[in-house]
């Protein structure tokens, strides 16, 4: 029982990287009609946003300590960052270990307008082109924004630790009546889980009880009918856009203590979340956070040693697996729409 | 020998020098090579001697690769004769003079191995083919050093593989033609395991996370093996795919098994994620069976520990090297490569290094580039002065046997390169396995091929 609580927290927590991530997909592709092949790296450019903030907080002075030497022999340089010089070194440095909450701020005005260069700068060219091409231009420009990314900060994955005040687990089994150790959980996969469920709540709250929602949703629904009642949508679809460029790179901000970044991590994910997508059914906002939580969820309890040991190899397969038997059963997935891709 | 993959033009030069060595049946015959400059593929006909670097240059093992890179570069300038020569002083054999090999100066050419077999054997391809490379070194992966070791097999050059710590690569897939110095997972087992009996105790029992590929089932087998000869009980062995990011689904239920070391048989990213996830789940914070948890990574790289930040402070694993190391060779070595590009070498940096070093002293004491020259001069050949201390390429397998260094993730690091201390020396003695161990056992060395 208490593995079976385990894998489940487990799910939950994959299942919201995976929900937030087809949230901003779908929200694309049922505003503007484009499947975005780039927003795998909106979600890795959010994670190296905590990078950056991270390294601007940490700039240093360098000064010569002659007690010491370097690799080569010669007098040491040792490193004092500004904020700990400016502020003291206790305040300083918990400036800097707050970093990864901080950089939340940092990315959502650098993630809007990345979102909106992106979309008026190139994707809005594709609008009436076929769906083949809006992948390969999107799925182009997703390996540009990852070399780049590389050029500046190498290949390998760059520790971005969560606040030392959420280090460590927290012991549910004592909680449950199990035994101590019997099932902890990370503080910070914990706030990870909590973060998605506020942001996805948040999403569609804006989008159910604002008027810009509501327009949006009508546009949605019937673009043409939106555009001849004088409303300019296509702004607001640029706008959503830009939101949901957010929510992917805040959901990787948030993901970087988890996982160190690296320039690969965007595409490790947009896989599985173009069949989280599909599986949820294309443009159905809560069928992509419903499969996001179900697919995570069974990919968890897949990598059980107990079901490994029936089925060896099932957890690289699992999230395929149920999507062929999804569409199988249910051709538009779980919550779509009629209509939508079928034309 | 098979080369009906390759072009057209490779082909017909290759039979142009088969010919060439069939006028001369002598030239093979016995240890005196005559003729340095003929009768096997790419012999090199002007004044210089081109060498193939075979890095990752993409992929997640780029930073690496790079650092291998800026290594092959200073072997070529110390062996042209530029720079401060580096381990050319503290090198035992002196044949090299800093005038290039046999008096042609080296030159080389770059390939990208994406750390991916198919994309390495054609980037080592076309090295061969198209820009003559005499010699093919590099890599990251033992998957890529086994792919690439065999095309250099069948192709006739010589492979120096970089960094590759499959028992298979001068195990089951050992070739005639392919020489490793870097150490592998029995020799990081054997060296690990006496220090963890002493830091750890024998009654411990052992969970392992094994990457799904060769390397991580060698290591893993090596590890088991040896921890179980000193009294440790295995709990489980679970296979993670390589592909796998996030392993909290894989550790989550160490805790609940019994286990009280955790061992993550996981080099690269997988290190760095599996690691990560182990210490976010507090298991270092843990005690089971009434004692301390622990967590060991049997093969470390600096570059990784780098990646997995201060997760890396008091955990035990093995190196083939370390740039804290204060024999000459390393001294050489570190401060050439220091005052070149400002930072200390990796050990991925410094087997390449050697392994240049080494390829071009053989052909000198061989007097020829032919690979089966190459090949006799590196066979049981034993040297000094390269960082390792007393040194052997031994002739059944083209494996080097020479101490072993078990590190620990260092608890206060003075710089950003400070991330491991040595905790002990092993020395070859206790690293050393016979040719026909069952963890080195099926294929075969083979014939050495020239190409012609």
């Amino acid at each position: 029982m208490d593995v079976i609580i385990l894998q489940l927290l487990n799910g939950l927590d994959k299942g919201s990287a995976y929900a937030l991530i087809a949230l901003g997909l779908t929200l694309i592709f049922g505003t503007l009609g484009v499947v975005n092949f780039a927003h795998g790296a909106l979600f890795m450019l959010g994670a190296f946003c905590a990078v950056t903030l991270q390294r601007i907080l940490s700039l240093s002075f360098e000064t010569i300590d002659p007690t010491k030497t370097d690799f080569l022999g010669n007098p040491a340089k040792v490193k004092t960052p500004y904020l700990e010089s400016w502020f003291g070194p206790e305040m300083g440095s918990s400036i800097i270990d707050w970093s990864v909450p901080l950089a939340i701020l940092f990315a959502i005005p650098i993630m809007i307008g990345v979102g909106y260069i992106m979309e008026r700068g190139l994707i809005k060219h594709f609008y009436k082109r076929p769906h083949a091409d809006q992948i390969l231009v999107t799925f182009g420009l997703a390996i540009v924004i990852q070399e780049v990314i590389k050029q500046f900060y190498g290949a390998n994955p760059i520790p971005t630790p969560a606040p030392d005040m959420f280090k460590g687990s927290f012991d549910f089994g004592v909680l449950l009546g199990f035994d101590p150790n019997a099932v902890i959980y990370p503080y910070w996969r914990l706030v990870y889980f909590s973060f998605a469920a506020v942001i996805i709540a948040a999403v569609f709250a804006f989008l159910q009880f604002t008027t810009f929602g509501m327009v949006v949703r009508a546009g949605m629904a019937d673009r043409e009918t939106v555009g001849l009642l004088g409303i300019n949508i296509d702004k607001r679809f640029t706008i959503m856009f830009g939101i949901a460029a957010a929510v992917a790179g805040i959901a990787g901000v948030m993901y970087a203590p988890i996982n160190s970044p690296n320039y690969h991590m965007g595409m490790d994910f947009l896989v599985l979340s173009f069949v989280v997508v599909v599986v949820g059914g294309m443009g159905s906002l809560p069928g992509a956070v419903l499969a996001g939580f179900l697919l995570g969820i069974l990919e968890s309890f897949s990598s059980m040693n107990q079901i490994k040991q029936i089925l060896p190899g099932i957890d690289q397969i699992i999230i395929y697996l149920v999507a062929i038997i999804i569409l199988l059963v249910r051709p538009r997935g779980l919550m779509g729409r009629k209509g939508v891709m079928e034309d | 020998m098979s080369n009906s993959n390759f072009t057209r033009r490779g082909l017909l030069k290759t039979s142009a020098m088969a010919g060439g060595a069939l006028a001369a049946p002598t030239l093979f015959d016995g240890s005196v090579w005559a003729d340095g400059h003929s009768g096997y593929l790419n012999a090199p006909t002007g004044s210089t001697v081109t060498l193939g670097f075979n890095v990752p240059q993409s992929g997640p093992y780029a930073d690496e690769g790079a650092d291998e890179l800026r290594a092959y570069e200073l072997a070529v300038e110390h062996l042209n004769g530029g720079g401060d020569g580096g381990m050319m002083n503290t090198f035992s054999s002196k044949a090299l003079q800093g005038n290039g090999i046999l008096g042609k100066k080296v030159e080389f050419v770059t390939g990208d191995t994406q750390t991916k077999s198919d994309a390495a054997r054609a980037s080592a391809k076309s090295m061969i083919e198209k820009d003559g490379a005499i010699m093919i070194t590099g890599g990251s992966s033992s998957g890529v050093a086994v792919a690439v070791q065999g095309l250099c097999q069948e192709a006739g050059v010589i492979f120096m593989a970089g960094l590759t710590h499959s028992n298979d690569t001068t195990g089951k897939d050992k070739k005639a033609n392919g020489f490793r110095h870097f150490f592998n997972g029995y020799m990081s087992a054997a060296a690990l395991a006496p220090v963890l009996e002493a830091r750890y105790g024998s009654d411990r029992t052992a969970y392992h996370l094994t990457a799904d590929y060769t390397w991580g089932w060698t290591q893993q087998e090596s590890i088991q093996a040896a921890t179980e000869a000193m009294g440790w009980k295995t709990a489980n062995n679970v296979l993670t795919p390589l592909a796998t990011t996030d392993f909290s689904s894989y550790v989550a239920p160490v805790l609940n098994s019994g286990a009280d070391v955790l061992v993550l048989n996981h080099y690269g990213g997988n290190m760095v994620n599996s690691l990560t996830s182990a210490v976010q789940f507090g298991l270092r914070e843990k005690q089971v069976n009434g004692k301390d948890f622990e967590i060991v990574v049997p093969l470390y790289s600096r570059l990784m520990a780098k990646g997995a930040g201060e997760n890396v402070k008091g955990i035990f694993g093995s190196t083939n090297w370390h740039w804290s190391l204060t024999d000459e060779g390393s001294k050489a070595f570190v401060k050439s490569f220091g005052e070149k590009y400002g930072f200390p070498p990796s050990q991925a940096a410094h087997t390449c290094y050697v392994q240049t070093m080494l390829y071009a002293d053989a052909a000198e004491r061989a007097g020829t580039f032919n690979p089966c020259g190459i090949v006799e001069a590196l066979e049981g050949f034993k040297f000094d002065g390269l960082g390792n201390g007393e040194t052997e390429y031994r002739a059944e397998d083209h494996q080097c046997f020479k101490d072993v260094l078990v590190v620990k993730g260092k608890d206060n690091p003075t710089s950003e390169f400070d991330l491991l201390e040595i905790v002990e020396i092993t020395p070859r003695a206790q690293v050393e396995y016979a040719v026909d161990h069952a963890m080195f056992a099926g294929g075969e060395l083979g014939k050495c091929n020239p190409g012609a």
